[in-house]
């Protein structure tokens, strides 16, 4: 990817910020409000309801990569390290993996009924399947010369594991989850229209819908892009720490 | 005493034809061995034998006195491939040997005994500076030349002072001129550390430098070692002299020898 300058996303931020402007001054209309309207809108109101939706929202997401972690990740490495496991298991992943989770939304609120749970397990579903190919893959091409010498310094099962198998996957899990934030934010907003009363998601559909409140329904998208752009940044920042060696500039 | 011996050993790999059977060998502690022979001839699975990471179907391998079950803390593995952690730089990638045996304390099994837990980063930097690669102590593998990488890992092999150090083709992906400096500067350090080697290679040159004793391995399956002694004299003009050419000459003629036995064992 391109690398960017701080200073060309401000400008771009800010240009978009205008065109917005622009549009919004010309087009007159309640269902586009001004984008300073909005702003402080949204610094009026994150300190009140907004914020606490923002959290309900944050603490659904989090929840659900943490969780779509824990579990994908070993998983993966087992079945990266075992091609006889994996053989048995592969179909089912081909099948499963690229059915859009989504779609599942309204099956698995059926079954698991109101509340967090059922909200985050069609995150944690859509992550799980990126982030369990993702190390599997990964685990898999570690190649067999290189676990012949970490053995040969004594390495046994664990250590492997250890000093070999988690850095390794560590890429492949930031990278998953990166990939996935995108997907589970607008999934997140699907969650949040069913059986609740907090989250970004009922935030914004109840403005537009049922409150007809436009600039607090825009206040809540502008929460909404934050909670999305707010993750995606940090994993970004993670994977450019802690995977240094991956982007270096060669001689 | 012997530092290797290889007892009645034989091996297959499943549903292929044996490639060593009651097959004998043993190595005096302190010598420098090369094993040569054809792709295919079996010399890497010997290798992986004595290593602990094979095991035979029958026989045993002894090292130090002890038999083998599982890969012991003080043989090093050297691979062609380097085998470095691509996501540690140098120092870290010299550190991994320590840090293993940390991780798993002096039981014995997969760090010595007597492992002292102290003086590791002043062991570290004593062999980056022996293997000339201070500069480079913060740099990952792939910011390395081919030479540069072997040298890290021949660095991380002997910060662990092995008493056996074993080596599979460790210079076949170099460059000549890389290639003939890492075979000096191996030698002079296995005779520093007084260690026991055995080099595996394909390279008639580098089996005729490397090796006090060569063991030549041809057409599986193996049963009686055949041995070259190599009036070795372990400097850079050993290459320049007769002596060496004459070995060369030997071990060109007795491989090519088999070739016409067998001319399937190509390669």
């Amino acid at each position: 990817m391109t690398k960017l300058r701080p200073w060309e996303i401000i400008l771009t931020l800010l240009a978009l910020l205008v065109f917005w402007h622009i549009v919004a001054s010309i087009a007159q209309l309640p269902i586009l409000p001004l984008p300073h309207r909005v702003l402080l809108t949204f610094f009026k109101e994150f300190p009140q309801n907004l914020g606490i939706h923002f959290l309900a929202s944050l603490y659904r997401v989090i929840s659900s990569i943490g969780l779509a972690v824990l579990l994908a990740a070993p998983a993966g490495l087992i079945l990266g390290q075992g091609p006889r496991l994996n053989r048995v298991f592969a179909p089912l992943i081909y099948l499963l993996y690229p059915i859009p989770k989504v779609v599942l939304a309204p099956i698995i609120l059926l079954f698991l009924g109101v509340g967090d749970f059922p909200k985050i397990i069609i995150i944690f579903l859509i992550l799980f399947f990126q982030i369990l190919v993702l190390v599997r893959d990964s685990a898999a091409a570690i190649r067999p010369e290189l676990l012949l010498s970490v053995r040969s310094l004594g390495a046994g099962r664990r250590a492997l594991f250890r000093f070999v198998y988690l850095p390794a996957s560590l890429p492949a899990v930031l990278t998953a989850v990166r990939q996935s934030i995108g997907t589970a934010v607008a999934v997140l907003y699907v969650a949040e229209l069913f059986a609740t009363r907090w989250g970004l998601g009922y935030y914004i559909y109840l403005n537009g819908s049922t409150l007809f409140n436009y600039t607090a329904m825009y206040a809540g998208v502008l929460a909404m892009s934050l909670l999305g752009m707010g993750l995606y940044f940090t994993v970004d920042a993670l994977e450019k720490r802690l995977c240094r060696w991956r982007n270096l500039n060669l001689p | 005493m012997p530092m290797l011996d290889a007892h009645a050993l034989s091996f297959s790999y499943a549903g292929r034809a044996p490639i060593f059977a009651d097959f004998t060998w043993s190595v005096t502690a302190g010598e420098i061995w090369t094993i040569l022979g054809p792709s295919g001839c079996g010399k890497s699975t010997l290798l992986m034998l004595i290593a602990g990471l094979l095991h035979p179907q029958q026989g045993e391998v002894t090292v130090a006195g002890e038999v083998l079950t599982r890969p012991r803390p003080r043989t090093g593995l050297i691979l062609q491939d380097y085998g470095l952690l691509p996501w540690a730089t140098v120092r870290q990638n010299l550190a991994l040997g320590f840090e293993i045996r940390r991780f798993y304390g002096p039981d014995g099994r997969h760090a010595p005994s007597d492992e002292r837990f102290e003086n590791h980063a002043a062991k570290i930097d004593y062999w980056l500076k022996r293997v000339g690669l201070d500069q480079l102590a913060d740099a990952y593998p792939a910011q390395l030349s081919g030479g540069e990488r072997q040298r890290t890992a021949i660095a991380r092999t002997l910060a662990l002072s092995p008493d056996l150090l074993l080596m599979d083709e460790p210079f076949s992906s170099l460059d000549a001129p890389t290639r003939e400096s890492l075979q000096t500067l191996t030698l002079t350090l296995c005779r520093e550390q007084m260690l026991t080697v055995v080099l595996v290679t394909h390279a008639i040159e580098e089996a005729a430098f490397m090796g006090q004793r060569i063991l030549l391995l041809k057409d599986p399956p193996h049963h009686i070692p055949r041995i070259i002694e190599n009036p070795h004299t372990p400097d850079v003009a050993f290459r320049s002299s007769a002596v060496y050419q004459g070995i060369c000459g030997q071990l060109r003629a007795q491989l090519s020898a088999s070739e016409r036995l067998a001319p399937e064992a190509t390669g």
